[in-house]
């Protein structure tokens, strides 16, 4: 699996660290209540088909970065710096 | 029977008995030409088996190659190529494999068919692991290991390409020389020792010369341009995500003392053409697995390639106008041919030898060789003396790779076979016989075109020109299976006949996948790449449904089996995992320190002296010289993150639950660090340096963890924060020293000497030793009083030497792991024993380290009511109080009276050491509601080592609790 880091280009998915689902980007206000912080920090989809995920390119430039990728079929249609998509 | 006599040789054995075989050529056919036939046992029924094919597809004949730690079983024979002094053994066979014992299950096969052992092995139930299971698998199988470390080397390799081609047939090699000479850059595989494929095996003229001839001149041709490369003996494996291709490359030449037996690549392609030709399938008759039964294709190859006839008396048996070029070949080769037999009534066949059209061949005989066939035609039977007969029931295109990302083949009714669906895997394309163009010309122009629509792709503009070449049709009439009685076998290698596979039709494992676990077809090394087509013929004959309707099996990578070894090259031993030195490291093995990891780091252990016959003892000693006088310790291996930036005191208050904007610069402080699920994370102290510039210290265990995590913080949760972060922890060697010396020992080496007004606890600045800038902190983990001296790497071994030199001076010295573990929990200080992912602030009694005044990272979920109950498992301090003083950690805690069974549990120790300053055994550990129970006496049961021990519950600092020692 190879994914492309907007800084560096197409890398060995070995390079990447692996974190979730991307809606970590949306982190609950501290009083948004308890099925706010449940969803964020617990409940996951696990969709057959299009996600967003998280990665860390740890052995590389060290950027976050948000892929969005097809569970079916491995298709990987892009990926953003995680600090642009928040802005 | 060799046809020419070969120019040199060189000898290895088989099964001990010496032969002569040329160097290079497959094992295989150097057997042939001494004549040997019988060379395997099979799965099950261990009945005698012969050679079957010329490539790596090879069902039966699978031997094991050298002997000791460096055997290698289930080797086909048919791919290993011979060498002086090579040796070779039969497998699944005792005591020899023409007298084999177990050839009794042959006898015994009427009650052994497909779903035998799930049938009859039921009862009593516990039999099956102990009994039944140990004796089926002694009895069946394949080559063994020998359980012992093996040395071969293996190498992995990385490459990438515009364009892979698979395979270097006529397709391949076409589609090379025009993708190449348009100026791709191209890698071209193939598993052959040489390239050419069927070009090498068959007697056809390619653009006016032998086949051979031009294979040779286009590869002289690929091998002059420095954008080709051309990789022999490599089968690509498997397709993978993103262009991702495995190959595994067998390394030419004998087995040498450390060269590489094999080499797995990691091929990165933006396109790929498969040309991988195809597979010659078996016809099912009866008894049709008699050594001397071959296919066709692999006859071919033997005469024409090797000059070596596999037979005296041949036969051929066909149901398509290809198996004719067989007998065509053998004439001409000068080799007898005893008949011809082609189950069409249709077919015109010239030639001096005995044809019988309309005709099935319905028995063989011989019991360790083939000697004779029975065939039935319009004129009634008749037996016929051979000694090898070629079989052909037609080809199957080599769609494998096609298949590994989840695509199915689809039928073509035509050809009777399985071709590739387009765009199954992404990026690949299909060319030649593996897409189901079998005549050499329609190979050629296939290669040649699509690698020209490849190239156009990538924005080159290539040229097609396509050499003329044999385009005769090819012509089919399926026949899967002879009728009548006796064994009929499908899957060679697994033993796998009809009348199993219509068993598994009548107990309903209609499904094709439930057919292939219920009677094993397609299982195994070869997995069923000759038999699947085969298999699935029958089983949709015997379900009424048609070959597309009852479909495939999937295909997974490895297309052939490759070693563990070969995958994990380099990762044995010192290469599993990398190795992360301090600066002290030399010294402290110098001082016979016994180095133990702490992540990837390696630490010393303790520092033993003469005299010492136990680590206690010199654990002992070194705490004594902390507590008395002054120890060194190496601390760089903890994280060190430099943070700067107009951001960086809001990314600690956000990171950390208390607050680090209000650190006053020049000072440092203890922080706690939460998950967002309000769990801790992890500890240490951060020392600000300047108004916009911090240095975090992180445990070893979680530095990667933290630096991943504060990268996280700024890009994903606050890119609003203008700070920048990054790992210093290989740039700078840090020593705590520690001790009542302490800054006796630092002004023996300080350029200026300090004093404690200027450098009082948890101060935090920039000192000079002997000329170098480095950093001082006043920070103790041992709850002495304490420094740790930071100064760049380079300086680490010399300041090591240097500091540790001046600590004997004073009556002390340096101190490893055990000694600094004893030091924290005497002061009951946490490390991830304690905060091991489950524990809270609430839990380590620092709830009150949460602040209130900002939001932090964890904050909300840490308040969550089940995270801050009363009734939590706390950390405290435990003494041992009864007759029985060693403590042990991960051992439980029970209230005294109660039985030490799992519902009565309360807690359970972390940390445990001997308290050399105390003179007791400690534990630190979790109890619930500990810190209200100080003072009660519990229950400490270690069910595993089997030790119980009185412990009495107390604060978890130990010694010195109002701190003085570290302030003063």
């Amino acid at each position: 699996m190879r994914i492309t880091c907007p800084n560096c280009g197409e890398r060995d998915r070995r390079e990447f660290y692996y974190q979730g689902d991307a809606l970590a980007l949306t982190r609950p206000a501290p009083d948004a209540g308890p099925h706010a912080w449940d969803d964020y920090l617990h409940n996951r989809d696990n969709p057959a088909g299009d996600t967003r995920d998280l990665w860390f390119h740890e052995a590389g430039c060290g950027a976050w970065i948000v892929v969005s990728r097809n569970t079916v079929t491995h298709a990987i249609d892009d990926t953003h710096l995680a600090a642009t998509v928040k802005r | 029977m060799r046809l020419q006599d070969p120019q040199n040789t060189v000898s290895f054995t088989f099964d001990g008995q010496r032969y002569r075989g040329v160097p290079g050529e497959p094992v295989a056919a150097a057997l042939l030409a001494a004549g040997v036939r019988l060379v395997a046992r099979s799965f099950k029924y261990h009945r005698p088996r012969g050679i079957m094919s010329a490539g790596s597809e090879e069902q039966n004949a699978l031997v094991t190659v050298g002997r000791g730690p460096q055997a290698d079983p289930n080797v086909r024979a048919t791919v290993l190529e011979v060498s002086e002094g090579l040796e070779v053994f039969s497998q699944n066979a005792w005591p020899s494999l023409k007298h084999d014992a177990m050839a009794v299950n042959d006898l015994m096969s009427p009650f052994l068919g497909a779903g035998f052992y799930y049938k009859t092995f039921m009862w009593p139930k516990p039999f099956w692991e102990k009994l039944y299971e140990p004796v089926i698998r002694r009895a069946a199988g394949l080559g063994g290991l020998s359980g012992k470390a093996n040395e071969d080397r293996y190498e992995k390799a990385f490459a990438f390409c515009d364009v892979l081609i698979i395979g270097a047939g006529p397709a391949g090699l076409m589609a090379a020389l025009t993708a190449g000479r348009a100026g791709a850059d191209v890698i071209l595989a193939d598993e052959d020792t040489a390239m050419g494929g069927r070009l090498l095996r068959e007697v056809e003229d390619v653009d006016g010369q032998p086949g051979p001839d031009w294979a040779a001149e286009t590869i002289a041709a690929l091998s002059a341009m420095d954008n080709v490369r051309l990789m022999t003996r490599t089968t690509v494996t498997g397709a993978h995500d993103q262009g991702t291709y495995g190959a595994l490359e067998r390394i030419a030449g004998p087995r040498r003392a450390g060269k590489p037996l094999e080499c797995f690549w990691r091929i990165v392609a933006k396109r790929s053409i498969l040309c991988a030709g195809a597979l010659e399938r078996p016809i099912a008759f009866p008894n049709n697995d008699r050594p001397g039964i071959m296919m066709a294709s692999a006859v071919r190859s033997y005469v024409n390639r090797w000059n070596v006839a596999p037979g005296k008396a041949m036969t051929i048996f066909g149901n398509n106008d290809d198996a004719h070029r067989t007998a065509r070949d053998l004439v001409a080769a000068g080799v007898k041919v005893a008949a011809l037999i082609d189950c069409r009534d249709d077919v015109q066949v010239d030639g001096d030898f005995p044809v019988y059209t309309g005709a099935q061949v319905v028995a063989t005989k011989g019991r360790h060789a083939l000697e004779r066939i029975t065939i039935s035609h319009a004129g009634g039977t008749r037996d016929i003396r051979t000694d090898c007969l070629a079989m052909s029931g037609g080809w199957n295109p080599t769609v494998h790779l096609t298949c590994h990302m989840n695509g199915r083949p689809i039928w073509q009714a035509d050809i009777a076979s399985f071709v590739p669906t387009p765009g199954n895997v992404p990026g690949m394309v299909t060319a030649g016989a593996c897409n189901g163009a079998f005549s050499t010309a329609a190979c050629l122009k296939e290669g040649a075109e699509v690698a020209a629509e490849v190239a156009t792709g990538l924005g080159l503009k290539p040229k097609v020109t396509v050499p003329a070449a044999d385009d005769s049709a090819y012509r089919i009439s399926p026949l899967w299976a002879v009728p009548g009685q006796g064994r009929k076998w499908i899957d060679f290698q697994n033993d796998v006949h009809v009348k199993d596979i219509k068993l598994a039709a009548q107990e309903n494992f209609r499904s094709v996948e439930h057919m292939k676990r219920y009677t094993t077809q397609g299982m195994a090394p070869d997995q069923g790449k000759s038999s699947n087509v085969v298999a699935l013929a029958v089983l949709a004959d015997a379900t009424g449904r048609g070959i597309p309707e009852t479909g495939t099996t999937t295909f997974r990578p490895p297309f052939v089996p490759v070693a563990i070894a070969a995958m994990g090259a380099g990762s044995q031993g010192k290469g599993f995992a990398p190795e992360r030195l301090t600066t002290s490291h030399r010294a402290s093995v110098a001082r016979g320190a016994p180095m133990i990891e702490a992540g990837l780091w390696y630490r010393p252990s303790y520092f033993p002296q003469q005299g010492e016959t136990h680590w206690r003892q010199s654990c002992d000693r070194e705490v004594r010289y902390v507590r008395n006088a002054v120890g060194v310790c190496d601390v760089s291996t903890l994280g060190k993150i430099d943070i700067q930036g107009p951001g960086a005191a809001a990314l600690l208050d956000f990171v950390y639950t208390n607050t680090f904007s209000t650190l006053k610069v020049g000072r440092t402080r203890y922080g706690l660090m939460l998950r967002e699920d309000g769990h801790v994370m992890d500890d240490g102290t951060t020392a600000r340096l300047g108004e916009q510039h911090y240095v975090m210290t992180t445990t070893t265990a979680a530095a990667g963890q933290v630096m991943r995590h504060l990268e996280f913080t700024l890009q994903v949760l606050r890119p609003d924060l203008n700070a920048r972060i990054m790992s210093v922890t290989e740039q700078w060697a840090q020593f705590a020293v520690a001790g009542p010396r302490s800054r006796d020992l630092l002004n023996s080496v300080l350029d200026d000497q300090i004093v404690d007004a200027d450098w009082p606890f948890m101060a935090c600045g920039a000192v000079d030793v002997a000329g170098v800038q480095g950093r001082l902190f006043r920070i103790s983990f041992s709850g002495e009083h304490a420094y740790e001296l930071a100064v760049p790497a380079r300086y680490g071994d010399s300041l090591f030497r240097l500091l540790t030199a001046q600590a004997e001076s004073y009556g002390g010295g340096a101190y490893g792991m055990e000694a600094l573990n004893v030091l924290r929990i005497e002061k009951g200080f946490i490390t991830h024993a304690e905060i091991h992912g489950r524990t809270t602030a609430f839990d380590i009694g620092m709830d009150r380290m949460i602040s209130r005044k900002k939001d932090c990272i964890g904050q909300t979920a840490a308040a969550r009511p089940g995270l801050i109950d009363d009734d939590r498992e706390q950390l405290v301090g435990l003494k041992a109080v009864g007759a029985v003083k060693q403590l042990t950690a991960g051992a439980h805690l029970f209230a005294q009276d109660a039985a030490p069974e799992r519902v009565n549990g309360q807690g359970y120790t972390t940390s445990v050491a001997y308290s050399p300053t105390l003179q007791t055994g400690l534990a630190l550990g979790f109890l619930k509601r500990g810190s209200a129970r100080h003072g009660e006496v519990v229950r400490m049961v270690d069910h595993l080592r089997q030790i119980e021990a009185m412990v009495e519950v107390c604060d978890p600092v130990f010694f010195d609790p109002e701190g003085g020692r570290a302030r003063g």
